[in-house]
């Protein structure tokens, strides 16, 4: 069925465009504010809003026709200097309950890559409030996008989409919750200046953990990486004798060998015998020995470990899609019901694949 | 109205709410679901209110506090850790530990309403009308109830020890609360408990030193208790005993004052004729 207009969505995303594309795609605030003017001038489209993340550009809108539609696809060709050929295999676009059914289901982090991941909820949220914030909604969005957040909230409470970290960085955070129950007070200790540790380390500034410490072989590498995380930076030989200041250590070097033994983590232990010691060895070959973990109050993850637990989490989560495809389905179908008049002329159910979409979302 | 049921009636009625409460919070683990905490909450309360009722009349039949017998002195303890439960429960903030309490307190009511020997005769007036002897026994069983929340509390960390050392952190370990904040609510019961119990022998020890008790094994039983508490606690205090080990020993120590509740009440069986009450149908 063709799309004639109504309400619909246009945009491309990573099950349709490579990352090279999407980096072309991507609006920053100049890009919008200079697509709001020129379709600001468009006739025909009524209501519109645009999500741009690291993995979708989207609008969302009202049109009423399937010509202001196609203005609108050529305005951000044109924008973006991007062929038009390359661009028109990589967009999808969808209208009436199609449309409806990819926004809450986006909104809900079915269509995310990392399944059931919680931050596109706050883009979503981000983008309505932008396009409010340029008076670019109307009745017709304003009451889409408040059903979309009720949903999405809906499929997080009502299913586990949401529950357990699929990240090797998240995982290790979720796990010190569960030692040190919040993160504000804990100490926190990063051996090695690599990628996976400063991806590790974000992780834990972006759930609280303020105390943070970094130590490199290279000096001049910990105080730069400290530098861009607001850390302080410590001499690397330094830190096995002062390991009992801390509470979470992240080892990530790339040492031949053990950094640190059970007889030194045994000695740290008994100057702080009452606060658990939490290691997360990211490094491989592995920097803490194994045989730390059978101290009392130590706890020891390696990379392996880290890994299964972000893989059970992201079968647990694939098990519960089902379960919420069809509430968002649910939802879509009520919410489709009422809005659908006000939409004018969108024909339900209407979608249209570009030659070369390759694949749909799951 | 109340008399409508005997207070053992009741005390049926309100281990069927206990009952209730780990049936929930079973069903949920089970389901790998978190428990509705309102529910949980409220279902231990109503369990509360009824034992409360039904003891309350069981005290005003035997006109002091129900401690004279095994029953009453197991279904007191329950009711002074449900009382700790309602009371400051809800500031721990740890999920869990609504069923955790409903399942010991489901134990504890039922397993003594389903023997019937120890309510089959009470002493009657033991406390000899003395106001500060049935203050000393009702802090020490109130001490009994905090420990009896230690235990639990203690058993959580156990759990939450394990769950993080064999790395099955999914299912119904994902509801526990933290190592950290187990531990800190362990150590503020240990001190509450101990603290109790502390002025529970003070007072008691007051009246013993005008008239030698007669139940000698009671009293040692009671400061071997505080004693193995207090000594827990010291060392607690100075980072000798920690993580899973404290825990054990604060669930040993309570299977250790539960048994010494039989002896303390075993030391008043012999009681003259005129004394017991028989209590049976």
């Amino acid at each position: 069925m063709s799309i004639t207009g109504g309400f619909f969505h246009l945009g491309a995303s990573h099950h349709t465009a490579p990352l090279a594309l999407r980096e072309k795609l991507a609006l920053t605030p100049e890009k919008t504010a200079a697509l709001g003017a020129r379709i600001g001038a468009l006739s025909g489209l009524r209501e519109w809003a645009v999500l741009s993340t690291c993995n979708r550009v989207e609008f969302y809108g009202v049109a009423e026709s399937s010509a202001a539609i196609d203005c609108l696809r050529a305005e951000f060709c044109a924008l973006l200097e991007c062929p038009s050929a390359e661009l028109n295999a990589a967009i999808r676009q969808t209208s009436g309950l199609d449309a409806l059914r990819h926004l809450l289901g986006v909104a809900s982090g079915l269509d995310s890559q990392m399944l059931g991941e919680t931050e596109i909820f706050g883009q979503v949220k981000e983008a309505y409030a932008q396009a409010q914030h340029r008076g670019t909604t109307g009745p017709v969005l304003n009451r889409i996008f408040q059903k979309t957040f009720q949903t999405a909230k809906l499929v997080r409470t009502h299913t586990a989409i949401t529950e357990g970290q699929v990240s090797v960085a998240n995982v290790a955070v979720d796990l010190a919750l569960k030692i040190f129950g919040e993160l504000r007070a804990a100490r926190v200790l990063l051996l090695g200046a690599g990628e996976i540790g400063e991806k590790t380390a974000r992780a834990f500034q972006s759930r609280g953990a303020e105390a943070l410490t970094v130590a490199s072989r290279r000096l001049e590498r910990a105080m730069e990486l400290a530098q861009a995380l607001a850390a302080s930076a410590l001499p690397f030989e330094h830190a096995p004798g002062r390991l009992a200041e801390f509470d979470i250590v992240v080892c990530a070097t790339a040492a031949p060998g053990v950094v640190l033994a059970p007889e030194a983590v045994a000695a740290t232990m008994r100057r702080r015998p009452a606060r658990p010691l939490f290691f997360i060895d990211l490094a491989l070959p592995r920097d803490v020995d194994p045989a730390v973990a059978g101290l009392p109050n130590v706890f020891l993850y390696n990379l392996d470990d880290l890994a299964k637990i972000a893989e059970e989490n992201r079968t647990a989560r694939a098990a519960e899609v089902a379960r919420a495809q069809a509430l968002v389905a649910e939802r879509a179908g009520a919410l489709w019901r009422r809005m659908e008049p006000l939409c004018g002329g969108a024909p339900a159910g209407g979608t249209r694949w570009t030659e070369a979409a390759r694949h749909p979302a799951g | 109205m109340l008399s409508v049921l005997t207070d053992r009636q009741w005390l049926w009625i309100a281990a069927g709410f206990y009952l209730a409460g780990f049936v929930l919070g079973t069903r949920a683990v089970l389901r790998e679901r978190r428990h509705p905490r309102v529910a949980m909450y409220g279902v231990i309360a109503a369990g509360y209110a009824l034992q409360t009722l039904g003891l309350w009349l069981r005290g005003q039949a035997t006109h002091g506090c129900p401690l004279g017998n095994t029953f009453e002195i197991f279904q007191f303890t329950a009711w002074s850790a449900t009382t700790l439960f309602l009371v400051v429960g809800a500031t721990f903030r740890l999920s869990l530990l609504g069923y955790f309490t409903s399942t010991l307190m489901a134990a504890l009511t039922l397993v003594s309403l389903a023997i019937p020997s120890w309510d089959a005769t009470r002493r009657a007036n033991i406390f000899g009308g003395n106001p500060w002897l049935e203050l000393h026994a009702a802090l020490a069983l109130f001490a009994y109830g905090v420990f009896a929340l230690l235990a639990l509390t203690s058993l959580m960390y156990l759990f939450r020890n394990y769950s993080l050392r064999s790395k099955h952190l999914g299912g119904w370990f994902s509801f526990l609360p933290s190592i950290i904040d187990l531990d800190h609510i362990c150590l503020r019961l240990l001190i509450t408990g101990v603290g109790l119990l502390t002025a529970s022998l003070a007072v008691g020890s007051v009246w013993w030193l005008r008239a030698p008790p007669g139940s000698v094994h009671a009293v040692l039983a009671t400061v071997a208790v505080w004693l193995a508490y207090a000594v827990a606690l010291g060392s607690r205090l100075r980072g000798r005993l920690i993580a899973q080990r404290f825990a054990w020993i604060c669930v040993a120590l309570f299977a250790a004052a539960l048994i010494s509740l039989e002896t303390v009440d075993h030391d008043r069986r012999p009681a003259p004729a005129n004394q017991a009450v028989s209590l049976q149908p």
